[in-house]
């Protein structure tokens, strides 16, 4: 069973990292919108793992990102941020009793998985976007990328998390 | 000391973020300098060659954006030729500093027409783009037409496919002029006529633009001579010509702006004036 949980870590890392920077790195709606399907690796990580190897394996993540999008730190940076982040979402998300119980974010009702997911990803799109434009005289540029690429990473990361829930 | 263990043990997992965290904004500090070895970027054996094979295959996705930015370069290109053509003098690398007579725009076909007598194109970009009425339209193989009416982002084009259009050109090799005109019949073909009696004319003949007027510059290429005969009063030539452009399938065009062309038309008017 844990063996098992490690590989289909192991497995979604990697897929998720693929599909990425060959597939979602790619569109560039209207320009410059792009989905950052690959944070649905913290998302869905186990709740009741461990929180140091979550802060490391999402390090990880976001470093082989930027290794494919030539970006410097930026992903990882984000990344780190919202594993770290994550208990406290988790939180005013779920209740307090998240960590007791082994909630799955699919059986949850609705509101409170866009709650989660909406927050994780504007965190992870504020910081990407903050270092990655990191210019005062591109504040609208900035506000813009923010809030539709969130909404098309929130959009898939909802639909990704439906799609593959066991119900 | 064991307060120092406990607080790291406390506090591992903020110590780990702030770590790597730290780490990260190292990272892209350190992509946004120049002239540094940077350890985080895609130029490394295992990622280059994954893109490799990636790129094997995405290239075709792409090629349209590529289009695009070999349309831009040609552009360039066509406008360093112009200026060469004027003077040998210096060499620029910058192309908005060349003193060329031509400006070079580019454009992309939204609507195209060959089927009619009179046909037009459309073209997504207007005055916004500078674009202005009469400015001539090539394709890197000859000649399309000329822009006739303007909107703030569109232009249509009357193609020489068009009963209207009237265009001077010549011979490459004799430089005799004539006109050019469109039969209606084929789109692919056009004719020259008022070509002089004396003027030799073999069929593969090369038919240019001949640069009497303020549209086109001189030497634009349209097509080559397909047939011809004599017209009925016996004192000029008829010349069926084969165009080099498909005019069904036009993508990309290029405006042609000549800077001189008002003080030119200026000039002319004021001698017509006299007259």
């Amino acid at each position: 069973m844990l063996n098992n949980l490690i590989f289909v870590n192991i497995a979604r890392f990697i897929l998720l990292v693929i599909v990425q920077v060959l597939l979602l790195n790619q569109i560039n709606l209207f320009g410059y919108i792009n989905p950052y399907l690959y944070i649905l690796f913290i998302i869905i990580y186990p709740f009741s793992a461990n929180k140091s190897l979550l802060i490391f394996l999402s390090f990880l993540l976001g470093l082989f990102v930027d290794f494919f999008s030539d970006s410097g730190g930026i992903h990882a940076a984000a990344s780190v941020f919202i594993a770290f982040i994550r208990p406290f979402v988790l939180k005013y998300s779920f209740g307090i009793s998240y960590e007791y119980n082994t909630i799955k974010i699919s059986n949850e009702d609705y509101l409170k998985q866009i709650i989660y997911v909406g927050s994780m990803v504007f965190f992870h799109h504020f910081i990407l976007f903050a270092l990655e434009i990191f210019n005062v005289n591109h504040f609208l540029l900035f506000l813009n990328s923010i809030l539709f690429s969130s909404i098309f990473s929130i959009i898939i990361i909802l639909c990704i998390i439906t799609l593959f829930s066991k119900k | 000391m064991q307060q120092i263990l406990f607080f790291f043990i406390r506090n591992k997992n903020f110590l780990l973020f702030i770590l790597l965290f730290s780490i990260s904004i190292f990272l892209t500090v350190q992509s946004h300098s120049y002239h540094k070895n940077k350890f985080v970027n895609s130029s490394n054996y295992v990622i280059g060659s994954f893109y490799d094979l990636k790129s094997s295959i995405t290239s075709y996705f792409s090629l349209k954006k590529q289009n695009t930015i070999l349309i831009e370069e040609n552009n360039r290109i066509r406008k360093k030729i112009e200026f060469y053509k004027n003077k040998f003098s210096h060499y620029e690398v910058d192309t908005a500093s060349i003193n060329s007579k031509y400006y070079f725009y580019h454009a992309k076909v939204i609507n195209n027409s060959y089927s009619k007598t009179k046909n037009n194109l459309t073209i997504n970009k207007g005055t916004n783009d500078s674009l202005k009425i009469d400015l001539g339209v090539v394709t890197s193989k000859g000649i399309v037409g000329i822009v006739d009416n303007i909107s703030k982002k569109y232009a249509t084009i009357q193609s020489i496919l068009n009963t209207n259009s009237q265009i001077n050109a010549k011979l490459k090799k004799s430089k005799h002029f004539g006109s050019l005109i469109w039969n209606t019949v084929d789109p692919n073909i056009v004719q020259l006529i008022d070509i002089p009696r004396l003027a030799p004319v073999t069929i593969g003949d090369t038919i240019v633009t001949g640069g009497k007027s303020t549209i086109f510059p001189e030497g634009i290429l349209i097509g080559t001579v397909k047939n011809f005969k004599m017209t009925e009063d016996k004192n000029s030539k008829y010349l069926n010509i084969q165009l080099f452009n498909d005019m069904t399938n036009l993508e990309h065009v290029y405006l042609i702006n000549n800077i001189d062309a008002n003080e030119i038309i200026n000039l002319e008017k004021e001698i017509k004036d006299v007259e």
